[in-house]
């Protein structure tokens, strides 16, 4: 087949890309070659668009035990034991079939970890949906049920726990919703295990599912913006199979046990292909595979499908020589059959042949090193002037009790407990934060610590000043952490974006990456990996710029971990931190005003850090009963949050008033819904005050004591204002109930 | 004392079973897998929960061919004490050593939380320690819960008093709006004839320890320990 404009548009490989590969073998690419450096060079597999400002991010640190490249990221959480984690998107498939999509992004990431040599121990996700009462709530309703779904379905088989997670809903996802899913494992520190391929002649197997016809050219199409005949791509995403990923992770695990295996690596995006070339481009040596000794599930497949097939479940192993017996009875003790489907060279290059005949040869420099990396143009998107134009005195007046209503009947604010009730959140029995109640928060058996985790983003911030809403989502994860009483110690981050290709688009992803930079520099949270999804736009349309962060803490003492809820009654309720009675970019303007404006609110990095020593330091000496972060929905929400399933502990404080920019008359509404970052509501036991006040005061964080815990109400003034009075029960039978309405047609 | 905890391909919650007996409780464990054809010596046995064979064909349909379950019967009818966890339950049920089957949910959603189990009989050794209508606090995880037999077999599980768990509040009453699944009379778990085979749904094994938010599942394992310790403790 001659390669024309045709077969490369196909592709998705531009006439100089072509070149470029021409140039590097220094003759014309077979079609199956065409097909490898196509899936390679994908922006999805060779990060083209991104690279070079990823560059920016800080990857090393005291913990960093392995940064960005290899399949996950690791760091030294004590006792000899290092968490292997990673967040990856898995938003294209999900729009096209959720159910499956959601499901084999799951299976995918928990691939990633366990190839590492860890037990996968906890998942997360970060979801983004359009609205499911907007235009196209059907449509929506039905991509909430099929992601959850697949999520629980892959998760629950498998046995890692669904910890927790954040979703959000606005309509510029609609018709591109996000699937973000993290992973944790645990693993000796000294026994991680590398993808890389080395000693000449060592043989290379292929264990798991057969490879079929499913999802060729999956990171070709996560690589492209959709349109009406995207559900014609529905092939391209593959089924998942949790059993079979269970037997794959136990074998694996085993092995990994002995001192047979070399290097590891899934075959996810890009399959046979990608998991071949990394795995010798690392080690420095090449590998040769004949695809007839690859198990098959349909007939007559060629060469140029089998390398490109991404059906699920499937390992790439290089073992030692003389091991093979070994190995082969350890995968024949789980049902799998390990094929043995080529060997190590010492010739750099890729080799693939079909029956002794070789039909593709690509040096992998050329493949992975030789890919193409773009500068690609930017411009400050032309909206932001208008958008951050807001003056809160324009706004009609809204009685702070409505409002409070409002907010905690919208589903981005209301309790998520139709959905984590579908995850399996306890098995391993590690869980100690529940769903919902926090941070995700794992106990490590056999030591005394656990491990804390949190995922966010909020793509309105970023929308409005990407730089400050990526900053903000690396600070929020961050808090979040610290309010389980867990120090911060790395990050993982997943840059969903639009059309790179746009400037607009690409100065949005290069502000938000330097936010990120910056953030996790004054927060001492390097980046240890992650993931780029560029194209996510339908019609044109892009979605938010929604940087999702990942961060994972370490608490000394499992005993002294800490959740949202109030604990008891007279508790005496502290707000630390200062309010900014800033509205800008709010969910409150966004719910009651149906506006998207203003600016988000600056950060102080210094004054976060702060707090976050001290949250730490307070849980450590176990002051701290409950500590819930100000966040969507601002103060007031936090406040009726930490009373929500506590057992109907009521509040009754009187907060000062947080003037900041806005008009006398919006001054009392500002003071409770601004979403002011670097704030934190914790309750404290009468005899621990003295104690907390001095820390407070040590670490320079300002402690407000605003009031106390108590009755069955919420009642909340304002410099002696009466603000808010209602039962904890109505406001909680709002909350609770906001989102499994959407499902039982009783939508208001 | 000994617990031999069964790990068929797909059980997921056996390594919770065993940091129960053997971290919790402090008593021997061992994995047997399911191609084995002996239990080590067991004293006590745990089918644990999970998707065995990935749960693809009714739950536990596969497992019960599994060569480790002619020794489990063995075991079971030799009046062993055997204990089925949520798929160990279903499993126990296809392999005809418990009556009955499960359906799906009644809301066709898996439910993972904490609810209010009663128990209702305390002689079996998995209840002796606990009171006659003792309210435990323990997470269910599951999508196929839903526990049904023909009436007749309901009429003779409930005669003789063979219903060993039920679904309740947290004040005991076992109510409609209590019962997660749509469990016929709002079964959680029943025994055999012989009482020593024991299924439930909940799983005791994740509320072990205060840290996880409940110890109330601890009664089962310490009721079983001291039943066998009477009788002249592990064999």
């Amino acid at each position: 087949m001659p390669i024309d404009r045709e077969v490369l548009d196909r592709h998705g490989l531009t006439r100089e890309e072509y070149d470029r590969i021409v140039r590097s073998l220094q003759r014309e690419p077979t079609l199956t070659e065409l097909g490898i450096f196509s899936v390679m060079w994908s922006e999805h597999c060779s990060y083209k668009s991104s690279r070079v400002h990823l560059r920016k991010l800080p990857t090393e640190g005291p913990r960093v035990l392995q940064g960005p490249g290899e399949n996950a990221g690791a760091v030294d959480v004590g006792d000899g034991l290092a968490a292997v984690f990673k967040i990856e998107s898995h938003n294209h498939p999900s729009f096209i079939e959720p159910y499956q999509g959601a499901a084999t992004g799951v299976g995918g990431i928990i691939r990633d970890i366990f190839t590492m040599g860890a037990r996968p121990i906890a998942l997360m996700n970060s979801l983004r949906f359009g609205e499911m009462d907007g235009r196209d709530g059907a449509r929506t309703r039905r991509i909430v049920e099929g992601v959850v779904a697949g999520i629980a379905g892959y998760g629950n088989s498998i046995g890692i726990p669904t910890v927790g997670g954040e979703i959000a809903f606005d309509n510029r996802y609609a018709a591109n919703p996000l699937v973000n899913v993290f992973c944790l494992g645990i693993a000796r520190a000294d026994a991680l295990v590398k993808g890389s391929a080395s000693g000449i002649g060592n043989p290379v197997y292929y264990v798991g599912s057969k490879t079929g016809r499913d999802g060729i050219h999956g990171a070709t199409m996560a690589s492209a913006e959709f349109d009406e005949k995207s559900a014609e791509k529905r092939p391209a995403v593959q089924v998942g199979d949790p059993f079979m990923e269970k037997l794959l992770l136990e074998a694996c695990l085993e092995l990994m046990q002995t001192d047979a295996l070399i290097g590891v690596q899934d075959m996810g995006a890009a399959g046979l292909t990608c998991s071949t070339c990394e795995m010798g481009s690392r080690g420095g040596a090449g590998i040769e595979i004949d695809v007839m000794h690859v198990p098959q599930r349909e007939t007559g497949m060629t060469p140029y499908e089998i390398m490109l097939s991404e059906s699920q479940e499937r390992m790439l192993l290089v073992v030692k020589k003389g091991r093979e017996a070994e190995v082969e009875r350890i995968f024949e003790k789980w049902d799998l059959h390990a094929a043995h489907i080529g060997f190590v060279t010492s010739d750099a290059l890729m080799r693939v042949k079909d029956h002794g005949r070789v039909v593709a040869e690509i040096p992998n420099s050329a493949l992975v090193d030789a890919a193409p990396v773009y500068n690609r143009p930017t411009a400050r998107p032309a909206y932001l002037d208008e958008v951050q134009k807001f003056d809160p005195s324009s706004l009609p007046p809204v009685a702070p009790q409505t409002a409070l209503f409002a907010l905690l009947g919208s589903p981005t604010i209301a309790s998520k407990r139709w959905v984590y009730r579908q995850y399996d959140h306890m098995v391993r029995t590690n869980t100690i934060v529940l769903a919902g109640m926090g941070a995700g928060v794992v106990r490590l058996k056999g030591t005394a610590r656990a491990i804390a985790m949190s995922v966010d983003g909020n793509g309105r911030y970023c929308y409005l000043d990407p730089r400050r809403g990526a900053m903000l989502a690396v600070a929020e994860a961050a808090r979040n952490v610290a309010c389980a009483g867990a120090t911060p110690i790395g990050a993982t981050n997943c840059l969903n974006f639009g059309n790179p290709e746009r400037p607009e688009v690409m100065w949005q992803l290069v502000e938000a990456i330097e936010g990120i930079a910056d953030a996790c520099r004054a927060l001492d949270v390097p980046i240890t990996g992650g993931n780029v999804s560029l194209y996510n736009e339908t019609n044109g349309e892009a979605i938010y710029p929604t940087p999702i962060l990942g961060v994972v803490g370490v608490i000394d003492d499992a005993a002294n971990v800490v959740s949202r809820t109030f604990k008891g009654e007279g508790d005496e309720i502290f707000l630390l931190g200062e309010g900014r009675g800033q509205l800008d970019g709010s969910e409150f303007l966004k719910v009651l005003h149906g506006a998207v404006k203003g600016r988000p609110p600056q950060i102080d990095l210094a004054r976060e850090r702060s707090l976050i020593a001290l949250l730490t330091r307070l849980a450590a000496a176990g002051y701290v009963r409950s500590a819930h972060d100000c966040s969507d929905g601002g103060l007031a929400v936090t406040l009726a949050e930490c009373s929500f399933e506590s057992g109907s502990i009521g509040l009754e404080v009187d907060m000062p008033l947080h003037v900041g920019q806005a008009p006398n008359s919006m001054r009392l509404t500002a003071t409770l819904f601004s979403e002011s970052p670097s704030c934190v509501v914790i309750s404290v036991q009468p005899k621990d005050v003295t104690a907390v006040v001095k820390l407070a005061s040590d670490l320079g964080v300002p402690a407000h004591r605003i009031g106390r815990t108590g009755g069955t109400r919420i009642a909340v003034r304002v410099a002696g204002q009466d603000a808010i009075d209602c039962t904890v029960a109505e406001a909680e039978r709002l909350w609770s109930t906001a989102i499994e309405r959407h499902f039982e047609g009783r939508a208001a | 004392m000994k617990f031999s905890i069964i790990v068929f391909p797909g059980s997921n919650c056996d390594h919770d079973a065993y940091h129960a007996a053997k971290h919790v409780l402090g008593h021997d464990a061992e994995f047997i897998w399911h191609k084995e054809t002996g239990l080590k010596g067991a004293d006590v046995v745990v089918l644990p929960g999970g998707f065995s064979h990935g749960d693809y064909l009714r739950t536990g349909a596969i497992a019960r061919f599994s060569p480790v379950m002619a020794a489990v019967a063995d075991f079971a009818r030799g009046g062993g004490p055997t204990l089925g966890i949520c798929n160990g339950f279903q499993i126990l049920c296809e392999a005809g050593l418990l009556p009955g089957a499960m359906l799906r949910n009644r809301d066709l959603k898996f439910h993972c939380e904490h609810v209010w189990i009663r128990v209702d009989q305390t002689d079996t050794p998995f209840t002796a320690l606990a009171k006659k209508g003792q309210v435990l606090r323990i997470p269910i995880a599951h999508g196929e819960g839903n526990y049904y037999a023909e009436p007749d077999v309901i009429e003779e599980l409930e005669s003789e008093r063979r219903v060993i768990f039920r679904y309740c509040d947290a004040r005991g009453e076992a109510t409609d709006a209590s019962n997660p699944n749509g469990a016929i009379n709002g079964i959680a778990g029943i025994c055999n004839a012989a009482r020593n085979v024991v299924g439930l749904m909940p799983h005791p094994e994740r509320a072990c320890e205060p840290l996880l938010g409940s110890a109330d599942g601890l009664v089962l394992f310490e009721s079983v320990v001291s039943v066998l310790a009477a009788h002249g403790g592990a064999r």
